[in-house]
């Protein structure tokens, strides 16, 4: 039987050890881990767990992420609870192995440190990882701080283990900004997040002997396409799941959680959209603007990244006249993946608000208040305007002369 | 002999999508029943005993694509078991450590256990698919004398 902490009301963690208390405190039985920065503590601290009796478990060592992620779906096949975390180049070599634990319905907890993908080299938080995923089957959950870390990674394991979704999910939380920044987090105590997430329950396990089951068969044209389909509807059905799952955490812990969370967006005219940290930043602009100029701004966050909240975004920014969408990510020749996203949805609404797009934050460069600010005014430029005054495309705090793409379309 | 090489329920059929079944019907994560019911136990029963499930190869022809085979010779053999245990597709017939066959249902030609064969002359040798078994006993190689 495993020791217990004896925790505060509020504890003093960064986002690395509020993931790894959580992982801790729902038992996970088995972590294969190759540490990268900025996500080491995570895995660093559940070995510690392990060799100091706070967690019945297995810590395997292994040569690369996608050895990890490979023992992973080997544990999580075999019928254990199962996590790991990484970054960046880590995550970039596990992605082969993502889609095999999707496809394969496996619910592996991983904990993701979004950092900036190389070349050049860079340690740094953006999204650039985050968004390699995205198309990998997971369920993606974001955290935007500490606590919030804490409280995703106990609602992955729920979410994920659930009996109508059995899919992996993904915790972001921002390299360095969020995982390296100590902050009050208001855990619950051990009892009472084990009583949340639960005992694991098996489900077509290896090593059940008395019905052997191969995972990782091929299909070819014949079964392929029906596994997919099976698949993806399995992962837009889970937002139902995840909404019970947050409301349930909310009637525990009091912190209420939305697959989008809405911001000051009641009366908004203008809006930003925003992931991880920068909501954070963009919800003190709006607030200011709001006090100093009267601004009616707002900002709106996807929780849940996949499965996308299609449905939810439409009705948290159909009535604002403009709003910018920001990608934290190099878009590679597109415009980012979050405007285009975002895009895709309001078209289906009756108002289809003004849209523009900014890259930002790459590498980790800094996104002040002063520039959300910035951005929120440039909006109400183009409601005012009644159309785009700039490139729908813009890079904020880029250095050198100003980049930009397309202008609207007019004839 | 008649059974214990499991030629009743062995390779009856092609493996592929006998049925298609639709999107929703799929076993989710592609997890694969290798038996029928509950098999507790089944690593001590014989092959041919076993309640394999449709899905299982066991039951399906998977070597339509060879294109040489190996063709056993008894007069030779000593039972040594080498090809037993270096065959990769479990395709050695053999009980009580006395050798039977070759499981043509799943043998992929690979050569191994005739590679492996130590008597003089091989009791495994590869033929064409089309020779018939007869006809390349017939021509079976003499004992080869050891160069000195």
């Amino acid at each position: 039987m495993a020791k217990k902490y004896d925790l505060n009301e509020v504890e003093v963690w960064d986002g690395n050890y509020a993931a790894s208390q959580a992982l801790r405190q729902a038992q996970v039985d088995v972590v294969a881990a190759y540490p990268i920065t900025p996500s080491t503590p995570i895995v660093e601290n559940y070995g510690n767990y392990v060799a100091n009796g706070y967690i019945d478990g297995e810590f395997v060592m292994v040569e690369s992420e996608h050895a990890a992620m490979s023992g992973c779906v080997g544990a999580a096949a075999s019928g254990g609870r199962v996590a790991t975390a990484t970054s960046s180049q880590g995550f970039a070599l596990m992605v082969e192995v993502l889609y095999q634990a999707s496809g394969m319905r496996l619910p592996i907890v991983l904990t993701v440190v979004n950092r900036a993908l190389a070349s050049p080299l860079n340690v740094r938080g953006d999204h650039s990882d985050m968004y390699l995923g995205r198309d990998s089957g997971w369920i993606q959950l974001d955290s935007f701080n500490a606590q919030e870390a804490y409280d995703m990674v106990l609602c992955a394991f729920r979410i994920g283990e659930n009996m109508n979704v059995r899919l992996p999910v993904m915790v972001h939380q921002d390299g360095f900004i969020t995982s390296h920044t100590a902050q009050n987090v208001s855990p619950l105590s051990d009892d009472e997040a084990y009583a949340f997430v639960g005992e694991y329950q098996p489900y077509n396990d290896m090593l059940d002997f008395s019905k052997p089951v191969t995972y990782g068969a091929q299909t070819e044209e014949d079964w392929h396409y029906e596994h997919k389909a099976r698949q993806h509807k399995a992962l837009m059905d889970s937002r139902d799941v995840i909404n019970s799952v947050f409301e349930e955490y909310k009637a525990k812990t009091g912190r209420e959680y939305k697959r989008v969370e809405s911001y000051l967006m009641d009366d908004a005219e203008v809006a930003i959209v925003a992931l991880g940290t920068t909501v954070e930043t963009c919800l003190l602009a709006a607030k200011q603007l709001r006090e100093e100029e009267g601004i009616k701004a707002g900002v709106v966050a996807p929780r849940c990244f996949r499965p996308f909240p299609f449905d939810m975004i439409r009705d948290a920014l159909m009535n604002v006249k403009a709003l910018c969408v920001m990608d934290r990510s190099a878009p590679g020749g597109a415009m980012g993946a979050l405007f285009n996203e975002v895009s895709a949805a309001l078209y289906t609404t009756p108002n289809r608000p003004i849209i523009t797009n900014y890259i930002y934050g790459l590498g980790g460069r800094d996104f002040s208040v002063k520039e959300a600010k910035r951005i929120f005014k440039e909006q109400l430029a183009h409601a005012e305007a009644g159309e785009i005054t700039t490139d729908i495309q813009q890079f904020s705090g880029l250095r050198g002369p100003k980049l930009g793409f397309f202008k609207t379309k007019r004839s | 002999m008649n059974g214990l090489d499991g030629t009743e329920k062995r390779g009856i059929k092609e493996l592929g999508a006998e049925k298609l079944v639709g999107w929703d019907e799929v076993e989710q994560g592609v997890v694969i029943n290798s038996f029928e019911g509950d098999a507790t136990g089944v690593a001590n029963v014989h092959a041919e005993n076993r309640n394999y499930s449709d899905f299982n190869s066991y039951t399906a022809t998977v070597a339509s694509w060879r294109v040489i085979k190996p063709v056993y010779n008894r007069d030779y053999c000593i039972d040594c078991q080498n090809c037993w245990v270096w065959c990769p597709d479990s395709s050695i017939i053999s009980r009580d450590k006395q050798m039977l066959g070759i499981d043509y249902d799943h043998c992929k030609g690979c050569q191994v256990c005739s590679e492996v064969c130590p008597t003089n002359p091989k009791s495994l040798l590869m033929f064409l698919e089309a020779t018939e078994n007869d006809e390349a006993l017939a021509g079976w190689p003499e004992k080869k004398e050891k160069e000195k």
